[in-house]
């Protein structure tokens, strides 16, 4: 059937979460009420990336970009545009329009333009719970070339010439992977994805499954054939509801269709696959921690070897993939090994998907060609740092990883190149930091993530780290003492050489990062008693600064505790001994007269 | 007072989760994740259940449900209030949003309110960075916040 036009309306989270789906509802009920729905092809997409634009809304076939959508402009889209054909100017995106009001598609604005989309080529293109989107776009198909034209060392094979490298962290060879599974004999195997995203900042893997769940099953089943496998299981993190939902009702279907099941596309290959959750712990993000939580027993490592590879799920060989490296292998298999490897550096290939978050203009997700830099990210198609402050960090590999300063930024991003800068690829969290953030209180927060998570089995997480929190919290709580920095770095070196698994092992990086980065800002609290940026409150004072005082009362009267005085009309006074630091007062002052130092 | 969770309705629902996962492979974690859903938490009642049920040794079964942060052996609030404190949030001032509602509502970090009401929790991402600082409210995700939206928030469950 042929529709005139085609409306797609962001079903990510980041758009549901600002009523999209009250959109998209609203705009059904219109068409109908004109009596056009048949002409309309409405689509609920996954995430389009720009999610701090939201909710996004897009009308073929002008393409035109309408950002921050209300309910109450669906009317005017329905008529304005579907119906009287003129595109909305005031709801575009801002920089969908030309300064002579010529309108630009979507692939044109800043944000998108350097990009480069491969796992997330589907989201926000198709409609995440149709099923004939996806096989519109040649859905299914790289799994009917996989079973019919190659044999399963082909398969490994194309997947090892690509250069793919695991999404998930490491970095490991894809194509290796799958070598060893294939070649370990049993009866029963299983191939497994990590949909755990423990990465408290990355949400690519929740993207990828909520805008194009069928990618991950149609990888998994490929993976199937490739290693022997006939069982395959999802282990998704519960705080991922609407990923989980879309994804059971894409596995249903594709069942339905003959996808999943007996005799796939008419041969004897049998696949199917199902849903775990996740209950909520980081370490089940390991891979042997993961396999223990899928059996139901606490999610904790256990050494390698054996690898999964080898002992699994049930002591079975297993396979584990990263969703994002999933998300690639249909594209490899479709378009070649040769093509994917055209792509990216020498030694990591193909596009990463980064979830650009923090003090930057277009916050959301991000897909570039290995070997972008940095500073392209961040300026270009992240549009920058707002309210005109001045960048400071920037934080790759979550609890991992560690931060690069301004002189890094036009390194060419790859798994080598952060590594060797002390940073690390991770799963793509990469959170801007400005002069607002106090680097001592970022290398705590993410110290406070890993005591809290640490699974407690071996004592230089557990107790290691448990060490260098409380270290770190003296520090920012103005009772640092000489040779606390030296204790730190100590500490942490022998942390990563003792722990088991790779929580401990990494979880010194971000104080480690920080320290060799800005060891004054560490020194300034240690031996000064003074957080230069301001943040660390048992270090902070509140001041009035007598000249910018116009004596208004207003701060006093918010004071909880009166802690200032001063007459009507003269310039006030805190009393520092009784100021609780709450801040009340710097917010009321409509002369910024109050200042934390 | 909390309210009542115990009832038979509700253990009848359980056993037809148990029903559905027994003989599967790894029973226990799907079967935990659906009694924390009807229940609310999976006190130690509800574990002597599955337990039995199941066939696990009861001290296995605590061992898993006191490993993850999604189990809860008290009952929450009827509403969880979940602030953000992954990275993203975080660095665009979660801490300040979470310091005002636990002021609003009286509620320690991890407490639930003494009428049953309202459980504040710090999460970890939920995976709405791009909206950071965001909270939950049960299902309903709020996001690009600031610390004046609280209030208004707060008063649509109150
Ligand atoms: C503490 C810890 C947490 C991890 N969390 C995740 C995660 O949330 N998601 C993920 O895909 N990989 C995670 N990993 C990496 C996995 O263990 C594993 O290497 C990866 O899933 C393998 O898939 P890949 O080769 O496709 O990257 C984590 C590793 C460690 C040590
Ligand atoms: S390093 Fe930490 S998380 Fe890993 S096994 Fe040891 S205690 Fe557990
Ligand atoms: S920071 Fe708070 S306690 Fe201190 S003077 Fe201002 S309002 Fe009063
Ligand atoms: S609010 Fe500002 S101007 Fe008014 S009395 Fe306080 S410090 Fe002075
Ligand atoms: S959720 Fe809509 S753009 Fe990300
Ligand atoms: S860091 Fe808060 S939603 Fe991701």
């Amino acid at each position: 059937m042929a529709y005139k036009n085609q409306v797609l309306v962001c079903g990510g989270t980041g758009c549901t979460s600002s009523s999209s789906l009250k959109i998209l509802e609203k705009m059904e009920n219109l068409l109908e009420q004109r009596g056009i729905r048949q002409d309309v092809k409405m689509v609920k997409t996954g995430c389009f990336g720009l999610c701090a634009a939201g909710p996004i809304v897009i009308v073929y076939p002008e393409g035109a970009f309408y950002a921050h959508v209300k309910l109450e402009d669906v009317e005017k889209i329905v008529d304005e545009h579907i119906i009287g054909k003129k595109i909305i100017k005031d709801l575009l995106y801002k920089e969908a329009v030309t300064e002579d009001g010529e309108v630009k598609s979507f692939e044109e604005v800043p944000f998108y333009k350097k990009q480069m989309r491969i796992a997330l080529e589907h989201c926000g293109a198709i409609g995440a719970e149709d099923i004939d989107d996806y096989i519109e776009l040649k859905g299914y198909k790289a799994l009917e070339k996989a079973l019919t034209e190659m044999t399963p060392e082909n398969v490994i094979d194309e997947v090892k010439r690509s250069g793919l490298r695991g999404r998930g962290g490491g970095g490991f060879p894809t194509g290796l992977k799958w070598e060893f599974t294939y070649k370990t004999e049993d009866e029963q195997k299983y191939v497994a994805c990590n949909a755990d995203e423990g990465d408290p900042g990355a949400f690519m893997d929740r993207s990828i499954l909520e805008g194009d769940p069928h990618c991950i099953i149609e990888a998994m089943a490929i993976a199937g054939y490739a290693v022997g496998a006939n069982q395959g299981y999802v282990y998704v993190r519960a705080e991922y509801p609407v990923a989980i939902e879309r994804l059971q009702i894409a596995i249903d279907k594709a069942r339905e269709a003959g996808y999943l099941g007996k005799n796939i596309f008419g041969t004897d290959f049998e696949f199917d696959m199902e849903i775990r959750l996740g209950a909520g712990a980081f370490v089940c993000g390991e891979e042997t921690a993961l396999i223990n939580s899928i059996e139901g027993k606490r999610g904790m490592p256990r050494p390698r070897p054996p690898f999964p590879a080898v002992k699994g799920l049930w002591n079975k060989p297993t396979l584990l993939n990263n969703v994002e490296t999933y998300a690639n292998i249909t594209k490899i298999i479709l378009k070649g090994a040769d093509w994917f490897s055209s792509i990216g550096t020498e030694k990591s290939k193909g596009t990463k998907v980064f979830a650009l978050g923090g003090k930057v203009e277009n916050t959301g997700l991000v897909e570039i060609p290995m070997g972008t830099t940095l500073r392209e990210i961040i300026f270009e198609i992240g549009g920058g740092i707002p309210n005109g402050k001045k960048f400071k960090a920037v934080q790759t590999g979550g609890p991992s990883g560690g931060c690069l300063t301004e002189e890094y930024l036009d390194t060419p991003i790859d798994y080598d190149s952060l590594t060797a800068l002390g940073s690390m690829m991770g799963s793509g969290g990469m959170i801007i930091l400005d002069e607002d953030n106090c680097m001592v209180d970022i290398a705590k927060f993410f110290l406070e993530f890993t005591v809290e998570e640490s699974c407690g089995k071996c004592p230089p997480c557990r107790i290691g780290t448990k060490r260098m929190l409380e270290t770190l919290e003296k520090i920012t709580e103005g009772k640092g003492e000489k040779g606390d920095i030296e204790k730190l770095e100590k500490l942490a070196e022998n942390i990563k050489t003792s722990a088991l698994c790779g929580l401990g092992q990494t979880a010194p990086n971000p104080v480690l990062s920080t320290i060799k980065r800005f060891r004054h800002e560490y020194e300034a609290h240690v031996n000064e008693k003074r957080c230069p940026s301001g943040v660390c409150q048992a270090l902070l004072e509140y001041k009035i600064t007598e000249d910018k005082c116009k004596g208004c009362t207003l701060c006093a009267k918010v004071c909880p505790v009166n802690a200032i005085k001063g007459n009507v009309k003269e310039a006030h006074v805190i009393d520092t001994n009784t100021c609780i630091k709450c801040g009340a007062c710097v917010a009321k002052c409509p002369f910024g007269a109050i200042s934390k130092q | 007072m909390a309210r009542d969770v115990f009832t038979k309705e509700n253990f009848e629902k359980l056993d037809h989760v148990i029903q559905k996962y027994k003989g599967k492979s790894g029973p226990l974690m799907p079967v935990l994740t659906e009694a924390q859903k009807i229940f609310g938490c999976v006190a130690i009642e509800i574990q002597k259940k599955i337990s039995e049920e199941l066939n696990i040794p009861l001290a296995e079964i605590y061992g898993v449900a006191t490993f993850y942060s999604q189990f809860s052996l008290q009952p929450k609030g009827e509403y969880v209030i979940g602030v953000c404190l992954g990275t993203a949030c975080y660095v665009k001032g979660a801490q300040d949003i979470i310091n005002k509602i636990s002021k609003e509502i009286n509620v320690e970090v991890g407490k639930t309110s003494e009428d049953g009401k309202f459980t504040l929790v710090a999460t970890r991402c939920i995976g709405a960075c791009g909206l950071a600082p965001v909270l939950t409210v049960n299902e309903d995700v709020y996001g690009k916040l600031t610390a004046d939206d609280v209030e208004g928030i707060l008063s649509k469950y109150k």
